[in-house]
Parts: structure tokens; C-alpha cells; sequence
């Protein structure tokens, strides 16, 4: 036989159990609900803290093989990485508009930039471009048209970040033989070599 | 000594180099052996070369009486044509197989229109007397290693290789990028073996910027990284052929156009036919 103060004991204890269950339950809703609410809130895009700033791309022209320097206003960020992938993606972008004087494939075009110091030297750093397949498939194919992509790429980052000496290509991460067929993309590009360059 | 068999010693010296570099380039284990093989066929060579030489120097001079040697001769002394390096050109219609090229238009493809060139432009060399190697003659696939091998082995005196492209108006001249290096360096790694022949690569782009402009066709000339380009061991050239837009003043004409092509093709022959002459002058 259980005596009656036990009965009354464990009645308690369930009560209790059950009532801070409930409790907690609810508690856990209410976080969730805030982390959710906080996640609606938060912006897609980095507000453009920095002040629009003077560029210089360096932009091809396939009429007559040339290569202009055109100014533009953007806002940059400041990690540099970051400040030359959208200078490239801008670049990329102006040539894939329906008036543009050098035609690519409308696609994202550059999809990383990397910076790394050089390994022997006191200054300077490497810029490895990570282009996309998409922008890479979709390339005109020939010797002007794919030098001039890749001179306009590498004059743009040492014009305006001349710290990058030396640029090499990757497409979606892996190393490719070429642009569309002719220009090597295997080799490391000197960002003030002049010897690769078209003139009229 | 001659100057003219100085150049055919130096041009024995940088195919054999050329070749052994290539050679090397695979198998590393066996450089030492191989760098030494080079020597001594480069020292057979130089010797033969030298040999030759001697046999043909009493037949050059016409100044009398040098005595004979009272040696006997170990071969009969065969009548031997003056050791005068030819004038050979190389023509290499890029791409071919399954590598198409640019796409001109349906169903034009740079592969088949580059190879039409190069007959036209080879049948028409060849009536002006001037020797021709072609990389290609069908449609087939062919590496790079494969056209650089056959423009080092013919010891060329000029390389042409041919493209086309949709984009751009007029006539593309390219020649390598490639830091020249002094004429003294006789090791040239296969893969930048043009770094050698800048020099005259950039004459030879000049004389056929000539022709094309008394033709009045729109040229561009610049420096690229590109193969086999890289690899040609001779003054080279890539030629890319694009569209005449009316964009320069000039009559707008398409790339199947037979006169622009005629044009072209023309004024790539006269060039050659002048660098042939600029070349006989040359020391
Ligand atoms: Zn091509």
C-alpha cells in the first residue's frame, strides 16, 4: 500500500514536469522565431559603405585593335581580392552590352580574383583570375579577340592596383590550354610586360 | 669561309638542338645522355659540313693552281652542288579534326577555310619557284608538337601560320611574345624555341604589313602567346584573316568573298617573294 503523502508527491512532480515542458517548448518557438526574423531582415547586398570612386578600365576595341583607358565611377570595397573582382566583373559586364566595341558572352565572367605576394620578390603579388566556364565557352574564338580580352583584364588590374605584377587564368578552378582556342592560358602574364600587346 | 655556308652550319646546329631538346623534354633521366648525343651528332655534322667544305673550295675559287693533296682520297671525289641553303616555306592551316576552330558563319568553319588558303597560297608559291611544306593538306587532327615539328625539321626561312576569325576587320598579324634572346644562345627549349627568331619574325610581320597595305587591306599587328607559334624554330608569323568591314573606308567584304581572298592570298605571296630576296642579302 502507498502511502497518501507519496501519492500527492508524485502528482506534484508530473504537474511540474509537464508544466516545464510547455514552458520550454515555447521558449524554443520564440528563438526560432526571432533568428527568422532576424534573418528577413538582413540586406542581400553589402550597402555601399565606401563613396563612389574614379576607375580606369582599360577597354578593347575590335574595329581597330586597340586598347582606350575609359574612367568610371564605382564604389569599391576595400579588401583588394574583392576590389578587383568587381572591377573585372564591371569590365566583363560593359563588354557583354548590346553597343559594346568588343564582344564577349553575357555571364558573370569572373567569378574570383585571388591575390598571393610573389614568393622571390620584396613587392608586388599575383592576381589569379578564376573566369567562368560560361564566360569561357561563350568566347569569340580568335587570336585578336581573345589577346585583346586578356590585355584589357590584366592592363584594368595593374592600372588600378598596381601592386599586381603578374596575373595567371583558371577557368572554374582548373587550369585550361586556352581562352577559346588561340590565346595560351597557360603562362604567367606580366602585368608590365608590353611585348604582348595589338596595335593598328 | 663562305658566309653563306656559316648560316647552313648554324641552321644543321639549331635543328639538331631543336630536335634533342624536344627529345629531352619527356625523358629527363636520360638528359645526360641524351645532351651528349647532341654534341657528338652536332660535332658529326659540324665535321661533315666542314668536310664538304674543304672538297668544294678548289671548285668556288677560281684562282689557280692550289696544289693536290698527294693523300689518296678515301671515296671517289663525286661532284658535289655548292652547299647553298634553300629557301623553304612553311605553311600551317591551323586547326583541323575535331578541333574546328572559330565559327565564321554556318557552315563555315576556320579549320576548312584556312586550309583552302593554304593550298591557294602554297600552288601559288610554288609557281613563283619557291619550295613549300605544308603542315596539312586534309582534314585531320594535329598537335602543335607535330606542326612545330615539321616547320623545325624543314629549317625553314619563313613560317606562316594561317587563321581566321570572325571578329576584328582586315588582316591580324601576330608574332610571339617572347622575350628575343641573343643569336650567340644555340640551346633553345622546344617550347619557346621562337624566342631565337624574333628578331626576324618581326621583319618578316613588317614585310607582309607592307603587302598588305599596297593591297589596301586593313592590317593590326601584335605580339601573343600561342602555339606552336612558341615552338617554330624560324622567323613565323600567324596570319589571321578576318572579315573587311566598311568600318576603315574599305568596300565591306565576307570571308567567303573569292576576291578578298584572292587579294589576301596575293599580297601574302608578294611578301614572301620579297622576303626571299631580303634574305639571299642577308649575311
Ligand atoms: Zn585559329
Amino acid at each position: 500500500m502507498i502511502p497518501r503523502y507519496q501519492k500527492i508527491i508524485f502528482w506534484i512532480l508530473l504537474g511540474a514536469a509537464i508544466l516545464m515542458s510547455i514552458v520550454l517548448i515555447r521558449l524554443r518557438e520564440r528563438a526560432h522565431d526571432r533568428l527568422q526574423t532576424a534573418a528577413d531582415k538582413m540586406p542581400l547586398n553589402a550597402p555601399p559603405i565606401a563613396p563612389a570612386e574614379t576607375v580606369t578600365m582599360l577597354v578593347a576595341n575590335d574595329a581597330d585593335g586597340s586598347l582606350s583607358p575609359v574612367d568610371q565611377q564605382i564604389a569599391l570595397p576595400e579588401e583588394p581580392g574583392a576590389r578587383a573582382r568587381i572591377l573585372l566583373q564591371r569590365l566583363l559586364a560593359g563588354y557583354a552590352e548590346p553597343h559594346s566595341t568588343h564582344h564577349v558572352a553575357a555571364s558573370t565572367g569572373v567569378e574570383e580574383v585571388f591575390l598571393m605576394p610573389l614568393a622571390r620578390q620584396k613587392e608586388g603579388q599575383m592576381a589569379v583570375v578564376n573566369l567562368s566556364g560560361a564566360f569561357v565557352e561563350g568566347h569569340p574564338s580568335g587570336i585578336e579577340t581573345e589577346t585583346m580580352t586578356l590585355l584589357s583584364i590584366i592592363g584594368t588590374l595593374h592600372t588600378n592596383l598596381p601592386q599586381i605584377t603578374q596575373v595567371r587564368f583558371v577557368v572554374d578552378g582548373q587550369p585550361r590550354e586556352t581562352l577559346a582556342g588561340h590565346a595560351d592560358l597557360t603562362r604567367v602574364y606580366l602585368a608590365e610586360d608590353k611585348s604582348v600587346e595589338v596595335r593598328r | 669561309m663562305p658566309s653563306i655556308e656559316v648560316r647552313g652550319d648554324e641552321a644543321l646546329v639549331r635543328h639538331a638542338i631543336a630536335v634533342v631538346t624536344k627529345v629531352n623534354k619527356p625523358c629527363r633521366r636520360s638528359r645526360t645522355l641524351v645532351v651528349f648525343g647532341c654534341l657528338v651528332s652536332v660535332a658529326c655534322l659540324g665535321g661533315r659540313t666542314a668536310g664538304a667544305a674543304a672538297q668544294q673550295a678548289p671548285t668556288s675559287q677560281s684562282s689557280p693552281a692550289i696544289p693536290a693533296s698527294p693523300l689518296p682520297a678515301p671515296f671517289p671525289a663525286a661532284p658535289r652542288p655548292p652547299a647553298q641553303p634553300r629557301f623553304v616555306v612553311v605553311l600551317d592551316a591551323a586547326h583541323g579534326g575535331s578541333d574546328t576552330g572559330a565559327r565564321l558563319g554556318d557552315p563555315l568553319l576556320e579549320k576548312d577555310i584556312v586550309l583552302a588558303l593554304s593550298v591557294r597560297l602554297r600552288s601559288m608559291l610554288t609557281a613563283r619557284g619557291i619550295a613549300v611544306i605544308t603542315t596539312r593538306e586534309a582534314d585531320g587532327t594535329l598537335l602543335p608538337v607535330n606542326r612545330a615539328e615539321t616547320a623545325n625539321h624543314a629549317l625553314a626561312a619563313a613560317c606562316i601560320s594561317l587563321h581566321a576569325t570572325a571578329t576584328g576587320s582586315g588582316v591580324h598579324l601576330f608574332t610571339s611574345s617572347l622575350p628575343a634572346t641573343p643569336p650567340a644562345s644555340r640551346f633553345l627549349p622546344w617550347q619557346t624555341a621562337q624566342s631565337g627568331s624574333i628578331t626576324q619574325s618581326l621583319r618578316l610581320s613588317s614585310e607582309i604589313n607592307s603587302a598588305m597595305a599596297h593591297a589596301e587591306v586593313p592590317v593590326s599587328l601584335g605580339r601573343t602567346s600561342l602555339q606552336p607559334l612558341d615552338s617554330f624554330a624560324c622567323p613565323a608569323v600567324a596570319v589571321e584573316i578576318a572579315p573587311l568591314s566598311a568600318a576603315g573606308g574599305s568596300q565591306p567584304a565576307a570571308l567567303s568573298d573569292a576576291s578578298y581572298q584572292a587579294r589576301v592570298v596575293d599580297a601574302l605571296a608578294g611578301a614572301i617573294q620579297q622576303w626571299r630576296e631580303d634574305w639571299r642579302q642577308q649575311p
